[in-house]
C-alpha cells in the first residue's frame, strides 16, 4: 500500500500509458510527466506567492490578503482572473519581436530545468548523464531573456534593471557552480539521479545528506546565497528594486506576459530550490530512518517549500544591498570560500575514514570563513553597512 | 539525414546568417544565441550531451551577454543610417572565411576518410572525457588553463589601473 | 563575526511573525469596511459648500465671486454666475453660482481654495468615500452634491466652525450696527435739516 503511494504518479503514468497503443506509448509516458510538470509548478506558484503575501504581512504585523475567500485562500485565483484580463500594452518604441519573445523564452527556459530533477523515487523525465550540467544550461539561458525584456522595452529603468540582473546573475553563477561541483567531486557523477542516491543511507537512523559534512554545509550555505541572488530574490534584488527602477526589466510588461515574468521567476526559484534540495538535502529521502516509509514525492516537495519559507523569510528581514556590495560579496567572498571548499572537499575524499578528517575540513572552512568574515569587515568590503547621513 | 537535422542546422544558418546581416547590433548578438543554441543541438543530437551543454552553459550563458553587454557598454546598438552591414574589407573576409572552411572540411572529410566504415559510435559519459582530460589530454588543458590565468590576471590588471587613475 | 546581524534580524521577523498569531495589540490594521476609525478633526479632504438655514438654494454662502476659481492650482472649480441675485446672511441681495462644480479626480485637497474665500462658503470635507464606478460624471460633484449644511460643518471641524461663525456672528453684528447708525444718522438729519455734516458716522467703507 505505502509502496504504491510512493510509486503513485508513476503507476498513474504507466496506467495511463498501458491504454494506448504500444508505438505510442513513451511518446504519451513523456506528454504525461510534461502535462504534470506544467501542472503541479504554476500551482505551487500561486501557493507560494500567498504564503510570500501572508508571511510577510504577518512579520511585518499585518494580516496579509484575508478577502478572497475564507482566509484570502482564493487570492491567487483573483491575481490571475486580474492578469489575464488586463489590457496587454507595448511601448510605442519598443523592440516589439524582441519584447514578445523575452517571456517565453524565460519561462520555456525555467520549465526545462524540471525535466531532470528527480521529484521522488523514480520520478524524474528524463535521466541523463549529466542532469547538472543541463539544470544550469538552462539557468544561464534565462539571463539572455532577462537581457532581452530590458533591452527590448526602450526604456532607461528596463534597461538598468537588465543590466544590473545580468551583472548579478554572471557574477553569482560562479560561486553557484563551484558550490555544486563539490557534491560532483564527491559523488563522481554529474547525474542528479546518482547525486540522490548516493545520499540515501542512514546510520543512527540520521542520513548522510551532504549538509551534515563540513564542506557540504558550506557549500550549501555559499549555495543558498548564490540562489538567492541568481533568482534575484531579496536582499539580491537590486535589478527589480521597487523603490529605485520600478520592477527592473519588466517594467514596460503588463497582463499576461507580466504574468509570465511572474510565473517565470517563482518556478525559477522552486527550480533552484529543488536543484539545492538534490544536492545538499538528500532530495526525496526521508530525513530519518524511520520515515522513509512517507512517500518520497511527499519529502521533495515539502523540502522545497520550505526552503521557499526560508526565501520569504530572509525577504522580510533583510533590506536590498548595494551594487558594490552585491559584487564585492561574490568576488571578494563568495568566490574564495567556494575555492577553498572545493580544497576543503579533495582533502575529506583523501583523508580516508575517522574523527580526524572532521576536525580538520571543519578548523578549514571555520577558520575561513571567521578570518574572511574578519578582514572583508574591517576593510568595509563585506558586512553591516553604515551611512554618513543616517546614523 | 533527419528531420531534426534538417531543421537544427536551418535554424542554425539562419541565426548565423541574421548575425551577419542584420542592421541592430542587438539583434546580431541575439541571432548569434540562436545559433549557438542550433550548435547546442547539434551536439545533443550527436549524443555529446556534455559538449552541448557546456556550448549552452558557456556560449548562450555568457559570451552572448558579454558581447551585447559590450554593445551597450560601448556604442548604441544602431548602426548609423546609410552605412551598409558590410565593412569595406569584405573581400578579405570572405576570402578568410572561405580559408577556415576549407582547412575545416579538407580536415573533416580526411577524418571522415580514416575512420572505418560503419564504425559503431562510442559510447563517451562525462567520467570518460573527465578522464581523458586528466590524463591524455593534460597537457593542453594545462596550457589552456595558464591562457585563461594569464587573461584574468591581466583583467585585473586591467581594472586596478583604471581605479588609481580615479584616485 | 559575519553574519551575526543577518541572524539577529531573522529571529526578530520570526519573533513578529509568531507574535502576530499570539497577541492581538501586534496587528494595528484597521479591517476598513466593517471597522473605522474615529474621524479625525484636522482631516481633510475635499471641499465643500457651506448654507445656512435649512434650504441649500437660498442658504448658500457663496456669492460666486469666481476667486476660488482662479486660486485654485489644478484648476478644477467650475462656476457660473447667476443672472438673478438672492439674499446672503445679511441680507444684502447677491449672486450665487448657478453651476458649481469641483473635479473630485483633479482636486488635490490642497485647501486654497477655502483660504482664498472672503465668505467663509467653501470648506474642507472629511468624508472619503468618493469613489465611483462613474468615470467622467460621477467625478465632476456638482453644487447639490457639494453644499451641506452649517451644522454638518460643526459636526466635522466643531473647533473650526465656531470660530467661522463667532467671526460672521461680528461682521453681522457690525454690519447692522453700521445700519442702525446709518438710519439714526438720516433720521437726525431729517429731523435737523440744517445741522453740520459732521455728525454723519465715518462712513464709506461699506459703500
Ligand atoms: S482643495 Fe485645492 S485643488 Fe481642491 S478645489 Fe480647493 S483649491 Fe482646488
Ligand atoms: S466659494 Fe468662496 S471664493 Fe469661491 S466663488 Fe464662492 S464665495 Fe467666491
Amino acid at each position: 500500500m505505502l509502496e504504491k503511494a510512493d510509486q503513485l504518479f508513476v503507476l498513474l503514468q504507466h496506467w495511463v500509458m498501458g491504454l494506448v497503443p504500444a508505438a505510442w506509448q513513451t511518446a504519451t509516458g513523456i506528454v504525461l510527466a510534461v502535462v504534470a510538470i506544467i501542472a503541479v509548478y504554476p500551482t505551487l506558484f500561486a501557493l507560494a506567492v500567498l504564503l510570500e503575501r501572508k508571511g510577510l504581512g504577518r512579520m511585518q504585523n499585518r494580516y496579509g490578503p484575508n478577502r478572497v475567500g475564507p482566509f484570502g485562500l482564493f487570492q491567487p485565483v483573483a491575481d490571475g482572473i486580474k492578469s489575464l484580463t488586463k489590457e496587454d500594452v507595448v511601448p510605442f518604441r519598443a523592440d516589439t519581436l524582441v519584447h514578445f519573445l523575452a517571456p517565453l523564452v524565460l519561462v520555456v527556459a525555467v520549465f526545462m530545468g524540471f525535466a531532470v530533477l528527480p521529484m521522488g523515487r523514480n520520478m524524474v523525465l528524463v535521466d541523463m548523464d549529466a542532469s547538472l550540467l543541463f539544470v544550469f544550461a538552462m539557468g544561464a539561458s534565462t539571463e539572455l531573456s532577462v537581457f532581452m525584456a530590458g533591452w527590448s522595452s526602450r526604456n532607461k529603468y528596463s534597461l538598468l534593471g537588465a543590466m544590473r540582473a545580468v551583472a548579478q546573475m554572471i557574477s553569482y553563477e560562479v560561486p553557484l557552480l563551484l558550490s555544486s561541483v563539490v557534491i560532483v567531486m564527491m559523488t563522481g557523477s554529474l547525474s542528479l539521479e546518482k547525486m540522490v542516491e548516493a545520499q540515501n543511507h542512514y546510520s543512527y537512523g540520521l542520513p548522510h545528506w551532504y549538509v551534515f559534512t563540513p564542506w557540504g554545509l558550506a557549500g550549501f550555505v555559499m549555495f543558498v546565497i548564490a540562489a538567492m541572488a541568481e533568482t534575484n530574490r531579496s536582499p539580491f534584488d537590486l535589478p527589480e528594486g521597487e523603490s529605485e527602477i520600478i520592477a527592473g526589466y519588466f517594467t514596460e510588461y503588463s497582463g499576461f506576459k507580466f504574468a509570465l515574468f511572474f510565473l517565470g521567476e517563482y518556478v525559477g526559484m522552486f527550480g533552484i530550490s529543488g536543484l539545492g534540495v538534490t544536492l545538499f538535502l538528500g532530495g526525496w529521502t526521508a530525513p530519518f530512518a524511520f520515515l522513509t516509509w512517507v512517500p518520497s514525492w511527499i519529502w521533495f516537495f515539502g523540502k522545497v517549500m520550505l526552503w521557499i519559507c526560508f526565501f520569504i523569510w530572509v525577504r522580510g528581514t533583510l533590506p536590498r544591498l548595494r551594487q558594490d556590495q552585491l559584487m564585492n560579496f561574490a568576488w571578494k567572498f563568495m568566490l574564495p570560500m567556494t575555492l577553498l571548499n572545493l580544497l576543503v572537499a579533495a582533502m575529506w575524499r583523501f583523508m580516508g575514514e575517522g574523527w580526524l578528517r572532521w576536525a580538520v575540513c571543519t578548523a578549514v572552512v571555520v577558520g575561513a570563513y571567521v578570518l574572511m568574515g574578519r578582514t572583508g569587515m574591517r576593510r568595509g568590503q563585506i558586512g553591516p553597512r553604515s551611512y554618513r547621513y543616517a546614523e | 539525414m533527419s528531420i531534426a537535422f534538417v531543421l537544427v542546422s536551418a535554424l542554425t544558418i539562419a541565426g548565423g546568417l541574421a548575425a551577419v546581416l542584420l542592421k541592430n547590433l542587438v539583434h546580431c548578438a541575439l541571432a548569434v544565441s540562436v545559433a549557438f543554441a542550433g550548435l547546442a543541438f547539434l551536439f545533443l543530437q550527436l549524443d555529446a550531451q556534455f559538449a552541448g551543454f557546456a556550448q549552452i552553459l558557456v556560449y548562450i550563458g555568457a559570451v552572448a551577454i558579454l558581447v551585447v553587454f559590450a554593445i551597450l557598454l560601448t556604442r548604441g546598438a544602431e548602426s548609423p543610417k546609410g552605412e551598409s552591414v558590410f565593412s569595406r574589407a569584405w573581400q578579405a573576409g570572405l576570402a578568410i572565411a572561405a580559408a577556415v572552411f576549407a582547412v575545416l572540411g579538407w580536415a573533416i572529410l580526411q577524418g571522415a576518410a580514416e575512420l572505418p566504415a560503419n564504425a559503431a559510435t562510442p559510447q563517451v559519459t562525462v567520467n570518460d572525457i573527465g578522464h581523458a582530460l586528466m590524463s591524455r589530454y593534460v597537457l593542453p588543458l594545462e596550457i589552456v588553463a595558464l591562457l585563461l590565468t594569464a587573461a584574468l590576471i591581466g583583467a585585473v590588471i586591467v581594472a586596478m589601473h583604471e581605479k588609481e587613475r580615479a584616485k | 563575526m559575519l553574519g551575526e546581524g543577518i541572524l539577529k534580524g531573522l529571529a526578530e521577523t520570526a519573533k513578529n511573525f509568531a507574535g502576530s498569531y499570539v497577541s492581538k495589540e501586534r496587528l494595528t490594521t484597521v479591517q476598513y469596511p466593517e471597522e473605522r476609525v474615529a474621524p479625525i478633526e484636522a482631516s481633510r479632504v475635499f471641499p465643500f459648500l457651506v448654507y445656512d438655514g435649512g434650504d441649500w438654494q437660498a442658504g448658500l454662502r457663496c456669492v460666486a465671486c469666481q476667486i476660488c476659481e482662479k486660486e485654485c492650482p489644478p484648476k478644477c472649480i467650475y462656476i457660473e454666475k447667476s443672472k438673478d441675485k438672492k439674499p446672503d446672511y445679511v441680507g444684502k441681495p447677491q449672486i450665487y453660482p448657478a453651476r458649481f462644480d469641483i473635479d473630485v479626480s483633479v482636486c488635490m485637497s490642497c485647501q486654497i481654495c477655502v483660504e482664498v474665500c472672503p465668505f467663509e462658503a467653501i470648506k474642507m470635507d472629511t468624508e472619503f468615500e468618493l469613489a465611483t464606478d462613474d468615470r467622467f460624471g460621477g467625478l465632476l460633484r456638482s453644487r447639490d452634491q457639494l453644499a451641506k449644511s452649517n451644522e454638518y460643518y460643526h459636526g466635522i471641524h466643531p473647533t473650526e466652525a465656531a470660530e467661522v461663525d463667532a467671526r460672521l456672528a461680528e461682521e453681522k453684528a457690525k454690519v447692522e450696527a453700521k445700519a442702525k447708525a446709518a438710519a439714526e444718522a438720516a433720521a437726525a438729519k431729517a429731523a435737523a435739516e440744517p445741522a453740520t455734516p459732521a455728525a454723519k458716522p465715518a462712513g464709506g467703507e461699506s459703500k
